[in-house]
């Protein structure tokens, strides 16, 4: 009884520790690279995505958030799985613009397999082409909420 | 006292192999490098790109002409303007229309305060690569100018929309005119005080002077264009040819001699005040008049071949029409694609952490319009050369 009391304090703290300072892995599986660009001016002191705790890390195994922009080429695939097995749990995925949300203008290009929700399951979607940086922030934000959730 | 103290004798036989990509830290694209190094020296590289090729050259061919003009601007979203400049003269050329002439300066404006943009981002992304963080807040925040530029002109940050097929499709008031001029002001003053960085930072020099040279010579075996070329002292630059308005404007084409990703930084940094400087040109003397005409549907038959100079370098767009309202093969030759076989000369004979500053410092890479051919489901690796290609082509089109 004391054991399970005590670790439900312990996932408590730990959440609440995760919700103070997320880590983003930010990855572009096959976009025209705008949604990536918009996603890197969040960092810049315009927008200034740090004052959320944010940080934007290239390590999968390290993050929190997976802020996936592009639709998927064949090539992409494999790897887009690999970096969500990657990442421990809890995780979030942030689909990042109309491709990876619906292939959009890319839709009857041969090499691209499909949205990303067809590879791993996405959380939350940002739509636009591309999106403003406000609403990335607003999308990252949104998957932070449901990290403590989980 | 030194001479005496052994040296560590490197086995060259033993030789580590250290793979970065698709997903590193230090690249912004999915791209594969195969680094094999001698201790901390880079011997040989191989490259492994086309995790971003998605099929846009075939599925232009499924579009017509109006359709396919926002796919092109989607090739990349960092030059996005210069791929429709591309594009919608080469249907102009078929058509053998002129576009008027205010049409041409609102497309040259566009262009400069994109290839502005473009060269910022680079620069920050330079800074953030070299461990120079505070170069990157300031080059960011300034450049947040630019974007809000286009915002008020256009209505999105990234992807503009702004040209379509006999001319434009926004106008710009007299209001708008007089604010890209106040910001093309704050915009060169803030660039000097880069440059000035730039030429007097410690951390700066030490990282990138004498760092990923590249020879006259091999710049002209590789056929290296754009800034890569230009810094290494070949004066190669398609605004020359006189496309759209540069025809009306006198600029300096910015060379350096020695090659290495120092003066690849001076090139690009120059040339921030050169388009400002344009812009500013362009918003004094921009005609009145229409702002588009209308051309008919169905393009006549033909082919031709345009260039523009997008901020990477010299871009080559081949349509080719066979009578219909859709094109019948266009073929799109990147600045990258171009630049992407000079890196192993660069890299090779540099340590394993000058990887990144070279591969985004020197090329400024932009994969989204490089990546062509990928051979999926394949044992081993093939290589495809000229009549490999040939031959698949003969085969698709006859």
């Amino acid at each position: 009884m004391i054991k399970t009391a005590l670790f439900r304090i312990k996932d408590k703290i730990l959440n609440i520790a995760r919700k103070k300072s997320p880590w983003v892995l930010h990855y572009e599986c096959g976009g025209c690279n705008g949604c990536s660009i918009e996603t890197f001016a969040c960092l810049s002191p315009r927008y200034d995505v740090e004052r959320f705790g944010m940080q934007e890390k290239g390590n999968p195994r390290h993050s929190d958030v997976f802020a996936i922009a592009g639709t998927v080429t064949a090539k992409n695939k494999d790897v887009v799985d690999l970096i969500y097995h990657q990442m421990s749990k809890p995780k979030v995925v942030v689909a990042i613009g109309a491709c990876a949300i619906s292939k959009g203008i890319f839709h009857d290009a041969y090499n691209s397999v499909g949205p990303v929700d067809k590879i791993i399951p996405v959380d939350i979607y940002v739509p636009g082409c591309p999106p403003k940086p406000e609403a990335i922030m607003d999308g990252i934000i949104k998957a932070i909420e449901l990290l403590e959730t989980n | 006292m030194d001479d005496k103290i052994p040296k560590c004798n490197v086995n060259s036989d033993i030789s580590n192999s250290i793979p970065i990509g698709p997903q590193h830290p230090a690249l912004l694209e999915p791209e594969y490098f195969n680094i094999r190094l001698d201790g901390e020296t880079i011997i040989d590289a191989d490259i492994n790109v086309g995790y971003l090729h998605r099929g846009i050259e075939a599925a232009l061919e499924k579009k017509d002409y109006v359709q396919s003009v926002f796919l092109t601007e989607r090739i990349c979203g960092i030059c996005s303007s210069h791929h429709t400049i591309a594009y919608c003269g080469a249907i102009e050329l078929l058509h053998g229309a002129e576009i008027p002439m205010r049409a041409k300066y609102i497309r040259t404006i566009i262009a400069e305060l994109e290839r502005i943009h473009s060269h910022m981002l680079w620069l920050g992304v330079v800074g953030y690569e070299i461990g120079l963080d505070t170069l990157f807040q300031l080059v960011w925040r300034d450049r947040e100018h630019v974007m809000d530029l286009l915002e008020k002109i256009s209505g999105n940050r990234v992807n503009y929309a702004m040209n379509k097929i006999g001319g434009v499709r926004r106008d710009l008031d007299p209001k708008i005119l007089s604010e890209i001029s106040k910001t093309m002001d704050i915009i060169k003053k803030q660039v000097i005080h880069y440059i000035d960085i730039v030429s007097k930072d410690n951390i700066v020099i030490l990282r990138t002077k004498d760092i990923g040279i590249l020879s006259k010579e091999d710049a002209k075996k590789y056929s290296a264009v754009g800034p890569v070329a230009r810094a290494s002292g070949i004066k190669y630059d398609v605004r020359d040819t006189g496309y759209e308005a540069y025809k009306y404007i006198r600029f300096d084409v910015i060379t350096e001699t020695k090659g290495d990703v120092f003066s690849k930084v001076v090139v690009r940094a120059k040339e921030l005040i050169v388009s400002s400087d344009i812009v500013k040109h362009c918003v004094k003397h921009i005609p009145k008049g229409d702002i588009y005409i209308k051309l008919p549907l169905i393009v006549p038959s033909g082919e031709v071949v345009t260039r523009v100079e997008a901020p990477r370098g010299e871009l080559i767009y081949y349509v080719k029409s066979d009578g219909t309202n859709k094109p019948a093969r266009v073929k799109i030759r990147t600045p990258t694609y171009a630049n992407l076989l000079s890196v192993k000369t660069m890299l090779i004979g540099h340590d394993l952490a000058d990887v990144p500053v070279i591969v985004v410092g020197a090329l400024d890479p932009c994969f989204a319009c490089t990546d062509r051919v990928t051979i999926l489901k394949q044992t081993g690796n093939e290589i495809l050369d000229a009549s490999n290609l040939r031959s698949i082509a003969d085969k698709k089109y006859n």
